[in-house]
């Protein structure tokens, strides 16, 4: 648990490069303490029962880096980017093949305890999904139950603030999280993911059900996002892809029926203007998907 | 142009283009209809329900007051007697049913909508907790005789009072388990989701969530299951209900009498006085349902507005 003790002193949102680089050279700090994670996918496939909905996707992903996941409907972006943190097999006949490597450790090594897992790789999914609480009990509720033992109501103030949420709600915490517009309550969210301070943030089409301020403003939390994270997102547009993340992996069916498969991945600049292959080429311009 | 002659139509009394040819008149026709229907089909239980409380109001206003409330049934002095051993009973009743069939109720209820896996034996559980719903009460008095009267004795104390409210608990926990259901299956699946991948476990899931969402359905169900539960006769009947005791109830292992087998004593004798005794203890039994719903629909708003 020692991973879970570090995370507790780390500070969500004051941790500068500086300070990050002299943890990393000094105190003798064991691996995965605080510092941010990067993921290692090794043969990585995905099913729904006997279906099998992704095939060995191996892709290394960047410690604070934004890695955007984009590919047509249907292609299994998103039923990968739940095998990151083990809420793939949260849907009844579902599992996962392969390794997922989160600094030193297989998050699907028999000793790995899901439960653990996840708080240690957050989630936003692609509907705002607060729970039936206030907006102070949306945030705190993960840090509590995973025993934090700070101050909660400095916990959950740097978090809402992380998530560029607090000015607009910091006069009604007590209020029901249900209260607030989409967007507001997609950056509540993004808050109580950080409240469990996590190494890597999975987002699946975060602002697909927004508007395009609400977008905006969730964008801009991720810039700020990845100078303390790992972030994975997926999403539909392309030009939030272009905008946000430092390297894009395009999924893809070649034939009806297969499973989808990662098919390119590189930088984004590159993907977005020479990519290898063809059909990356015809996705990114919006010949199709 | 278009606009034009949609206004033309419109003031017509025709909608839309040539090829649409409803009558206005006909269907805002059927609208009032329909809306003369369902109001007519309300009212006809509120008049039910109010020409009842009228005339046992009116039959019962000889007999009912302080004294009726707190006096022991009389047959030598009918006109002195009052409802007080069957009234104490009824709250025990109320009071020990509701102990016993909610826990059992939502646990039951979270077992089989959270965790049970969609295995034969499960759906077999199902079925028959469905089918429970509908079997005659008498027949779960018989169940409670055999059980509780017989089998348990020396845990229930035979024919005590815990014996009528776990019989009465038998009886309400398939609407208790159904309504919860359906509530828990109301929720969204994103909040299961969202809890998850907080880290937290399923039980956490459950306790900070699902219940507290699911329980103003829950107590939905709860509230109709309790008013059945009090207004039952025959069960109670089965397990040893006193029709006449020289004490009051004073705890679980206690005899007791109860409202409806009060009343229904007193209906069945001739005299009027004791018709009269009769109407006043349905007022009575009213008051106590009415009573015990409101703190129930009080409970289920509270959480409403929290949540």
């Amino acid at each position: 648990m020692e991973t879970e003790k570090t995370g507790r002193e780390r500070k969500v949102s004051e941790v500068s490069r500086d300070q990050r680089d002299a943890r990393k050279k000094g105190d003798g700090a064991a691996p995965g303490d605080g510092l941010t994670l990067g993921m290692k996918i090794q043969d990585l496939s995905a099913f729904y029962g006997s279906f099998k909905a992704v095939t060995d996707v191996s892709i290394d992903i960047q410690a604070n880096k934004v890695t955007a996941l984009i590919g047509p409907s249907g292609c299994g972006k998103s039923t990968f980017i739940r095998c990151l943190n083990r809420m793939h097999e949260v849907i009844p006949g579902a599992r996962a093949e392969g390794h997922v490597m989160l600094g030193e450790q297989d998050i699907y090594a028999k000793t790995s305890d899901p439960v653990v897992i996840r708080r240690r790789v957050g989630m936003v999914f692609q509907k705002p999904n607060p729970f039936s609480k206030s907006i102070y009990e949306n945030v705190a509720w993960g840090a509590r139950i995973n025993g934090y033992r700070g101050d909660m109501d400095e916990l959950v103030e740097r978090s809402l603030k992380h998530a560029a949420l607090w000015e607009e709600v910091k006069d009604r915490l007590k209020e029901s999280g249900h209260g607030l517009s989409g967007g507001q309550q997609q950056r509540l969210c993004i808050a109580r993911t950080l409240a469990v301070e996590p190494e890597v943030i999975l987002m699946d089409e975060p602002a697909s059900a927004l508007d395009p301020v609400s977008t905006q403003k969730i964008e801009d939390t991720m810039d700020q996002l990845k100078q303390d994270y790992t972030v994975v997102i997926v999403t539909h547009n392309m030009q939030q892809a272009a905008r946000i993340s430092d390297y894009t992996g395009f999924f893809y069916i070649e034939n009806m029926g297969d499973p989808g498969q990662l098919w390119e991945f590189d930088e984004t600049e590159k993907m977005f203007s020479n990519p290898e292959r063809k059909e990356t080429e015809d996705y990114v311009t919006g010949r199709f998907g | 142009m278009a606009q034009g002659s949609t206004k033309v139509e419109r003031q017509t009394g025709g909608a839309g283009g040539p090829d649409f040819k409803a009558s206005m008149a006909t269907r805002y026709g059927l609208d009032r209809a329909f809306t003369v229907l369902v109001t007519v089909a309300s009212l006809v239980g509120i008049a039910v329900l109010a020409v009842l409380l009228v005339d046992v109001i009116r039959d019962g206003s000889t007999m009912l007051s302080l004294e009726f409330l707190a006096s022991f049934p009389s047959q030598i002095f009918p006109e002195n007697g009052g409802i007080y051993p069957a009234l104490i009973g009824s709250v025990w009743l109320l009071g020990l049913t509701a102990l016993i069939s909610v826990p059992l109720g939502l646990g039951a209820a979270v077992y089989l909508e959270e965790y049970a896996e969609d295995k034969r034996i499960n759906r077999i559980i199902e079925i028959n907790i469905s089918n429970l719903a509908g079997v005659p009460s008498v027949i779960y008095g018989l169940l409670g005789l055999g059980i509780f009267v017989q089998l348990l004795a020396p845990v229930t104390g035979g024919g005590s009072v815990l014996t009528g409210a776990l019989t009465l608990s038998l009886l309400i926990l398939p609407v208790i388990i159904v309504a919860t259901r359906e509530a828990l299956r109301a929720i969204p699946g994103a909040i299961r989701e969202g809890g998850y991948a907080l880290g937290a476990t399923k039980w956490e899931v459950i306790w900070s969530h699902l219940l507290p969402m699911a329980l103003p359905g829950a107590l939905t169900g709860i509230i109709l299951a309790l008013s059945r539960a009090i207004g039952e006769a025959a069960p109670i009947l089965v397990v040893g209900v006193s029709l006449y005791q020289t004490y009051a109830t004073a705890g679980p292992f206690d005899g007791y009498m109860a409202l409806p087998t009060q009343i229904y004593d007193w209906i069945s004798r001739p005299q009027q006085i004791f018709q009269d005794s009769a109407a006043a203890g349905i007022v009575v039994a009213m008051a106590v349902l009415l009573l015990a719903n409101s703190f129930a629909i009080w409970l289920r708003n509270r959480y409403q507005q929290r949540s």
